[in-house]
């Protein structure tokens, strides 16, 4: 009986200890062992973050030294604290706040107390750090812009938050990250992958030789250079023309679909986003919610694209058979709508596709779109077919360029209109305005500039793009290398195009012209509505200009929206005339012109809205 | 009788078992200690060199054994008993302190820790005394004598300080009950440290009601027919509450705060998260990173001299009594379990054989020796992988450690001498 007892007290502890061994070795075992062991310390070697050149090999982006102050929770001893803070420069608050993080964060991985010292800073502290255990300074490198444009294009890098580190294991408290534009987009082309070492660590601390010999050790990868399509000097340009205006501008070169330029108004600074003071910047930037300055207009703005669009419209009847150049429509300064009379500013008379174009004849597109239906037996077909068109051009869905952003804007078919007026409760006059570009159809800059390219290439287009070169070659992705036609013949576009190019030699644009240059472009005037108080008012009618040159073998196809800028002719299509020559001749013969467009802003108009005060819209004087 | 049915009648399972324990504990004390590759295993500047000597020391030690009569150990039994209390005394004047406690003799070449010796002599006087015709247990005269044998050591442990040692003493009452002490004694020691366990943990209000509890169950659950006697139970119960009652006093003025800290470690007591920071970095230490070493070695184990926090040094004293949390890193559950296994075998086989044995003395001496050994290995593993308080006795055959190796080895193979010699004997 007493033997028994005693063997099975044996078994009893040798359960009992297989059961805590269980739970210690199985149970609480965590397989992230290399990352959790104390004896095991990472030393990171950070590889410098690829540079960014412009489409001619001008560099935009390359980096500057930046010095971060580290901790390691585990590591620290007491100190004091007055003393050290004093040094660093921030308050016993601050430094409480970011230890207890740090803390949460991990007590094993090094966090960053004091982001990105200044060099003198850097200088000052070096010595000094070794007083104190636990803390150390972390070198990194921080971007350094060579324009003071292309905030939008080229996006921003920060440290990474939280989420981030929850979301992808590679990255570690204080490194930074691609935010917005081809930062984010580009990330792991532009960051390369840091190396890493792992060290064998005794328990005082101390380094007593690589662990397992190095086997773990990776090398550091560089990050790559990356040309992008934008043209500088142009970009730069562009910017400052948008002085004081708000609205967006995309020039493409057709041939390649490459974005030449991608400008939206207002802007910023890149060089804000960088260093000590970038929060502070940021928040400024990100919450002045009436300018938007980090709304990216040219990629996210959906205005309704106005007159631009009647060519579209000319473009479908005639592919659809509905018109020939020669068909004739009345235009008695405007047209009617039942008995409801729509105005036009041509001048009236009997209008075919030429003079429709050039003149913008509002009347000549409201009876193309009746042809456009009345050729189908349902208004339902009929909106299918030009619905089916309109998309070929890039409208209506997001166009799959390579930025981190956009939008689709709108092309509307039958389920939107049965959705708001009911099924089959509505007819081509309900929907006339999407004639003369009005109405619900809506575009983004870009999707303008692209519709201008297919335009300028008699038919086809490639996704714009603004990758022109990684790491040195030149092969991007198919999709950016591959034709995407548009549902309508080539032999359409020579009678539209020629209207375009009369547009510019005497028709609405007849006040651009350029010395030399041959362009081909289209005005509008897009009449735009707010709520002041929940009343709708009508504001100063957005000014828009889309055009390609020279009109055969077309080198630049560009759309500029300015808001409220009145008609197309005064701010969008000088701005275009502009632009063009600046890329084509590099110099500018219209000096006047020039110094007006960079002069002349519109916070005027900006501020109508907000004054109590009531307003008049499109003024005459400017 | 011949050296030739010595060595065949000779237990080769434990001396298996036996070699095993050693090889394996020779094997992670190497990979504990070293620091340079290139040295050889025999280089006596290491650790592991010198207990590669060690366990040639003890080898010879069976070999003195194996050569000398059985009779020997019970004659003399009473002589080493007096030489180990003597070598106790000494301590307190010519004693060498390691480790802050003073239980060292310094040899030159080697320290000499008299207590493990002590063990030995304690066992075999305990098995000696009882198995004298003259000895009966169940009278209070011979009991006293009997605590006599294992308190006096004690006495002289404690002060050292060595707390282990002086626990180890205590393991041969185990002996006393199997040899008829009542029950009753071990029955009242258990409820005394489950009284203080309880009360340090939930507190004297709780222990109160879970005694309300246990007695109202008791009562309901009882044979209708069991008379308890009113009177003894109630001064039970009250003694109860008064032992519970004086625990705080124990603990927080009898105590001292290590002991405290250790007490404090063990049961959770500190809850504040800030607090518990602080008591890994500090008096928890060495549990909390011998407990991170064995967790991170997982089912598989890192390997063989892989492990990192043993490398790093991670646990203090890792190669004497931590040495079972690198065998949890390097050889992970697979190792662990291994040796839990062996251990196991090991005692199981020794019980068996005790009880073999037809003379009273060798049996008492078996067991006197596996409860000397089975308390080792239970406090230090159950130490070691964070069940019970932190006691410093070593892993016998295991642990790095002359002394310990040398009488574990010679206590082992003394009573596999009784074992082979218990035919001739009948």
């Amino acid at each position: 009986m007493k033997k028994l007892l005693l063997s099975s007290i044996i078994v009893i502890i040798g359960i009992t200890f297989i059961g805590r061994l269980s739970y210690l070795q199985l149970f609480s075992f965590s397989p992230n062992q290399l990352l959790e062991d104390p004896a095991i310390k990472e030393v990171y070697d950070y590889p410098e973050r690829g540079y960014i050149y412009d489409r001619n090999g001008l560099l935009l982006v390359g980096n500057q030294p930046a010095y971060d102050v580290m901790v390691i929770p585990r590591e620290t001893k007491p100190l004091d604290t007055v003393e050290f803070c004093g040094l660093l420069g921030i308050t016993k608050k601050q430094f409480l706040k970011k230890m207890e993080s740090a803390q949460v964060y991990s007590t094993r991985l090094p966090s960053v107390l004091v982001p990105q010292l200044s060099k003198e800073d850097y200088a000052r502290l070096q010595e000094k750090m070794r007083k104190y255990t636990g803390f150390y300074i972390q070198k990194r490198s921080l971007r350094d812009y060579l324009t003071n444009s292309a905030a939008n294009v080229l996006g921003y890098i920060s440290e990474v938050n939280e989420a981030d580190l929850r979301k992808n294991l590679y990255y570690r408290a204080g490194e930074l990250k691609g935010r917005t534009g081809i930062e984010k987009q580009y990330e792991e082309v532009l960051r390369g992958r840091k190396g890493v070492k792992f060290i064998q660590k005794d328990r005082f601390n101390r380094d007593i030789g690589p662990y397992k010999d190095g086997a773990l050790d990776t090398l550091p990868q560089l990050g790559s250079e990356l040309h992008i399509t934008i043209d500088k000097t142009l970009q730069e340009y562009g910017e400052k023309l948008m002085n004081g205006k708000r609205g967006g501008i995309v020039a493409i070169e057709p041939a390649s679909g490459e974005i030449l330029t991608m400008i939206s108004g207002p802007t910023y600074d890149p060089a804000l986003l960088v260093g000590r003071k970038r929060s502070k910047n940021y928040t400024k930037l990100h919450y002045d919610s009436i300018a938007k300055p980090t709304w990216d207009r040219s990629l996210l703005a959906q205005p309704s694209p106005g007159s631009p669009f009647k060519t579209l419209n000319a473009l479908v009847a005639l592919q659809e058979g509905v018109i020939d150049t020669e068909t004739k429509i009345r235009c008695y300064n405007g047209f009617f709508v039942g008995s409801d009379k729509k105005g036009c500013h041509c001048g009236g008379g009997n209008r075919d596709l030429n003079v429709g174009i050039y003149k913008s004849c509002n009347a000549y597109f409201a009876g193309v779109f009746r042809k456009i239906y009345g050729k189908f037996e349902t208004t339902d077909k009929g909106m299918d077919v030009w619905e089916k068109h309109m998309k070929s051009f890039g409208l209506g869905n997001y166009l799959g360029t390579d930025l981190p952003t956009g939008q689709p804007g709108r092309i509307p078919n039958r389920e939107y209109y049965d959705k708001q007026y009911g099924d089959n409760r509505w007819a081509p006059t309900f929907i006339i305005s999407n004639a003369i570009g009005q109405g619900e159809v809506a575009a983004t800059p870009i999707q303008l500039a692209n519709m201008t390219a297919a335009i300028a290439n008699r038919g086809y287009f490639y996704t714009p793009h603004i990758v022109k070169k990684i790491a040195g070659k030149s092969n991007i992705d198919a999709k950016y290398t591959e034709r995407r036609y548009t549902t309508i013949d080539k032999k359409h576009f020579d009678p539209v195009v020629d209207g375009m190019a009369d547009v510019y030699k005497k028709g609405t644009a007849r006040w651009i012209q350029v010395p030399n240059i041959e362009i081909a472009g289209k005005t509008g005037t897009v009449e735009n509505f707010t709520k002041i108080n929940g009343e709708r008012v009508q504001l100063t009618d957005h000014s828009v200009f889309v055009a390609f040159a020279p009109v055969n073998n077309p080198k630049i196809a560009i759309a500029v929206y300015i808001e409220h800028g009145y008609y197309g002719n005064r701010y969008a299509g000088h701005i275009a005339s502009l632009m063009i020559e600046k890329y084509l001749k590099g110099t500018i013969t219209r000096k006047d012109l020039e110094e007006r467009m960079l002069q002349k802003t519109l916070d005027h108009e900006y501020q109508k809205q907000y004054s109590t005060e009531p307003f008049k819209i499109n003024e005459y004087v400017w | 009788m011949s050296g030739k049915s010595t060595l065949r009648r000779l237990d080769w399972l434990t001396v298996f078992l036996y070699l095993a324990l050693v090889f394996f504990g020779w094997i992670n004390i190497y990979s504990t200690t070293l620091v340079d590759e290139s040295l050889s295993i025999f280089d006596l500047s290491t650790l592991y060199g010198k207990q590669l000597i060690f366990i040639g020391l003890s080898f010879l030690v069976i070999l003195g054994v194996m050569s000398l009569e059985s009779s020997f150990f019970e004659r003399f039994a009473s002589v080493f008993y007096i030489i180990s209390i003597l070598l106790l005394i000494g301590l307190f004047m010519f004693g060498k302190t390691i480790g802050g406690a003073k239980s060292w003799y310094d040899l030159g070449f080697f320290n000499l820790q008299p207590s493990e010796f002590g063990k030995l002599a304690a066992a075999l006087a305990m098995a000696t005394y009882l198995s004298d015709i003259q000895t009966d247990i169940k009278k209070g005269k011979h009991q006293l004598f009997a605590i006599l044998i294992i308190v006096i050591p004690v006495l002289l442990v404690l002060p050292q300080p060595d707390p282990g040692s002086a626990l180890i003493y205590f393991s041969l009452f185990f002996v006393l009950f199997r040899e008829g002490l009542p029950l009753k004694y071990l029955g009242f020691s258990i409820i005394l440290i489950v009284l203080f366990v309880a009360t340090l943990m939930f507190g004297v209000v709780w222990v109160g009601i879970g005694l309300g509890i246990l007695t109202s169950l008791f009562f309901l659950f009882k044979k209708p027919g069991l008379k308890i006697p009113r009177i003894p139970l109630i001064i039970f119960l009250v003694s109860c509450m008064a032992i519970s009652l004086s625990v705080n006093f124990v603990f927080n003025n009898v105590f001292e705060q290590r002991h405290r800290d250790r007490f404090g470690l063990w049961l959770g007591l500190e809850k504040d998260p800030v607090k518990l920071e602080q008591i890994k970095k500090t008096i928890g230490y060495n549990t909390y990173q011998a407990e991170k070493a064995i967790e991170s070695g997982g089912f598989w184990g890192k390997g063989f001299l892989e492990g990192t926090r043993t490398k790093g040094d991670f646990v203090p004293e890792q190669h004497t009594d931590y040495i079972f949390s690198s065998v949890g890193e390097e050889w992970g559950f697979i190792g662990t379990v291994l040796i839990i296994v062996l251990f196991s075998l090991f005692f199981l086989r020794l019980i068996h054989l005790a009880e073999r044995q037809k003379r009273d003395f060798s049996r008492m001496f078996g067991y006197g020796i596996i409860s000397i050994l089975l308390i080792h290995y239970f406090v230090n593993i159950g130490m070691v992988i964070g069940l019970l308080p932190t006691i410093g006795i070593p892993l016998p055959f295991f642990s790095y450690g002359g002394s310990g190796l040398i009488f574990f080895t010679a206590m082992l193979f003394i009573f596999l001498k009784f074992d082979t010699a218990r035919l001739k004997e009948l």
